[in-house]
């Protein structure tokens, strides 16, 4: 007999005592824990920049300057363009050089950042998630470099976990970032950038005001 | 190092003897309850920011005991999805066959290196050194497990495996066995962490960036859709998961859930409970394997060894709900006190007082479910609701009962059931227990008692019996007495 059946008999012999039909699973538990009135924007800004990301917002219009000023505020020059990123939103100027896929992993470890767009944003708990889409790049090319300028929309951002999940497709390489890479590992101090970017900047772009 | 049944077990020396050892060290002491007492605190402030934490447990538990219900079903179905979405599934029935299986699969790579992220599961089946046999060698990658391995050392807590060691003996192995490893730390290294985690950063870069095989543990794996989770903070998993060439992931067969969207229970239950943060920095969530982004070639293990034994026990059963948080070990008096080595378990604190003698055998582990003190905190921790209590006290009986009564507390409980079935020696007993009592108390205590019974007493002072006993005043006052 295989191990698959000898597991698997194992496991109908092991719950032969219970019932067929197990009682449902409760579900009260909220869809989403923002506060009424709390606008989601506003709390997704605050809990990124609570992990010690840097968090700017900003409209349309006002995108490639604060692309360009979070890039002068760190000295990042080199950096990762994924497939499908809609350069228009990139500040004009020659301080920045976008290196384009294909790359391989030596040389995204030898630039200094990479620049991409996200899937879902979370509010309650400020993390944004990649999925591998257009102008998002493979899981490599925000992880290698060691600075990761994300851009996402306002409305793009889910109140909480459960709504996040439903927006995503599941089959899609998906990655959850909550501020940059951390370990408590010493004494339970918390150090960022351990293996992943050390640096998140996060530019949240919202509808103009009328 | 394992027990017949394949489970990393140490038991040398069981617990009360290594208890005692671990309590006379005053720095593993200090060590310990400066972490466990900030990460309580951190975990009840996030907790609570969460009005319906309850409501959470309760569909968490409910959940998992559904899953181990049709839990058949969920693994047939787990194995449909991760095949069709283009990776290959293996089943482990103990520890012995999936190392043989990951063994394989790494030769067959033709690598003798593989990068790993932190995983229990190949912890319990002591895979590092079974590959290290077979020529080898796994570089843990997490930066705890780094410092453990480097130390020679073993994990002394699920989540925080160097717990019980402080900076400056970090800062000592670093400068000591690094250059043995590979690139080694910076001459002028200090104890400050985050220099500590840089010179953890460079001397692991390079085996990100050449390893072509990974071996990971997973949180999750949804049925419905295949994919497979690993909840992390460092980033060292990211590395692990998406950069080798090939991927090979051991997962218990209790992690399964039943769909993806249950997830929202367990991302927001598992974060807060284990490092006291509203999520964790990084999760990877992949679905078999996906053309120019992480591996091309994918290998999940479903490993049994001791599961369904323990699903088979009605109380213990419970167990497999555990999401591996460490919520229990950071409220327990116990674990506090003597860290997680004297448990001489990969799984410490409460739940390995009830998860390990149920994956080796009660009659194997059997002090471990003595210790504790019952007091119920790891069972108000737990996000899953395991009720903990009950499962010490359910093995503690099968641990008596495997010793078919003969041990001293066997016997004065049958002789107990004798004397309390009978009015008469009852009453004998209390006049006994009276004088013989208040000749041995000092002061309204009793304090060591001689022969076997002193086992009781070496703890504990037990207070001195009454002059008379509550039937005899009775007897003198009420009965014919004045009412």
């Amino acid at each position: 007999m295989s191990s698959r059946e000898a597991i698997l008999g194992r496991v109908r012999a092991a719950i032969a005592d219970t019932p067929a039909e197990p009682a449902p699973i409760p579900r009260a538990y909220r869809r989403s824990h923002l506060v009424p009135g709390r606008h989601a924007v506003e709390l997704f800004a605050e809990r990124v920049a609570d992990y010690r990301a840097t968090v700017t917002r900003t409209d349309p219009a006002g995108l490639p300057a604060a692309i360009a000023a979070a890039l002068a505020e760190r000295s990042v020059r080199r950096l990762a363009l994924p497939d499908g990123f809609p350069t228009e939103l990139l500040p004009p100027g020659s301080e920045w050089q976008w290196h384009r896929e294909p790359l391989t992993v030596p040389e995204l470890d030898r630039l200094d950042g990479a620049v991409t767009l996200a899937a879902v944003g979370i509010a309650v708990t400020g993390t944004i998630v990649l999925d591998a889409g257009p102008g998002q790049g493979r899981r490599a090319l925000s992880l290698v470099p060691d600075y990761h300028l994300c851009i996402i929309r306002a409305e793009q951002i889910a109140d909480d976990v459960p709504d996040a999940l439903a927006r995503l497709d599941p089959t899609r390489p998906l990655t959850f970032v909550s501020g940059p890479s951390a370990t408590s590992d010493i004494e339970l101090d918390r150090v960022e950038g351990v293996h992943g970017p050390r640096v998140l900047h996060v530019i949240i772009i919202e509808p103009e005001q009328q | 190092m394992t027990n017949d049944r394949g489970v990393v077990w140490l038991d040398t020396p069981a617990f009360p003897e290594a208890a005692r050892t671990a309590l006379a060290d005053t720095q593993l002491r200090a060590n310990l309850k400066r972490a466990t007492s900030t990460i309580r605190d951190k975990r009840l402030t996030v907790a609570a920011e969460l009005d319906d934490w309850e409501q959470l447990r309760e569909s968490a538990a409910a959940i998992k005991q559904h899953t181990a219900r049709h839990l058949d079903r969920y693994l047939v179905q787990l194995e449909e999805a991760v095949t069709a979405a283009g990776g290959t599934v293996h089943w482990a029935a103990d520890a012995a066959e999936a190392n043989r299986i990951v063994t394989e699969l790494v030769q067959a790579t033709g690598e003798s290196e593989v990068v790993k992220v932190k995983s229990m599961a190949t912890q319990e089946i002591g895979l590092n050194e079974h590959l290290a046999e077979h020529g080898i060698t796994a570089y843990e990658t997490d930066l705890a497990e780094l410092i453990v391995q480097l130390g020679d050392d073993r994990p002394s807590h699920i989540l925080v495996p160097a717990i019980h060691k402080n900076r400056t003996e970090i800062r000592d192995l670093f400068r000591a066995e690094m250059g043995h490893w590979g690139q080694p730390a910076p001459e002028d290294l200090t104890d400050e962490p985050r220099e500590l985690a840089e010179a953890a950063r460079r001397h692991l870069r390079q085996k990100f960036l050449t390893a072509k095989v990974a071996v990971s543990g997973a949180n999750f794996a949804c049925a419905d859709t295949g994919t497979v989770l690993v909840v992390e903070s460092e980033g060292n998993g990211r590395m692990c998961l998406t950069l080798p060439e090939t991927l090979i992931t051991v997962m218990g067969i209790e992690k399964v859930l039943p769909t993806w969207s249950d997830l929202e229970v367990f991302l927001q239950l598992l974060p807060r409970s284990s490092t006291g943060e509203r999520m964790n920095p990084y999760t990877s969530a992949w679905t078999g394997v996906t053309e120019g982004d992480g591996p091309s070639a994918f290998h999940l293990v479903l490993l049994d060894n001791g599961r369904t034994d323990t699903l088979a026990d009605p109380v213990g059963r419970q167990t497999l709900g555990c999401i591996r948080c460490s919520a229990c070990l950071n409220v327990c008096p116990v674990f506090e006190r003597t860290g997680g080595h004297a448990y001489g378990s990969v799984y410490p604190g409460p739940i390995g007082a009830v998860l390990t003698p149920q994956l080796v055998g009660v009659e194997q582990a059997a002090s471990l479910p003595f210790a504790s003190t019952l007091c119920g905190a790891c069972y108000d921790a737990c996000p899953v609701k395991i009720n903990i209590p009950e499962v010490l006290a359910h093995l503690r009986a099968k641990v008596v009962e495997a010793k078919d009564g003969h041990t001293v507390e066997g016997l004065a409980m049958k002789a107990a059931g004798k004397v309390l079935d009978s009015p008469r020696l009852l009453g004998a007993a209390q006049k006994a227990a009276a004088l013989g009592g208040r000749a041995l108390a000092r002061d309204g205590k009793i304090g060591r008692l001689p022969g076997p019974l002193h086992g009781w007493t070496d703890t504990r002072d037990t207070p001195a019996p009454p002059a008379e006993s509550f039937r005899t005043w009775w007897r003198k006052n009420r009965e014919g007495g004045s009412s």
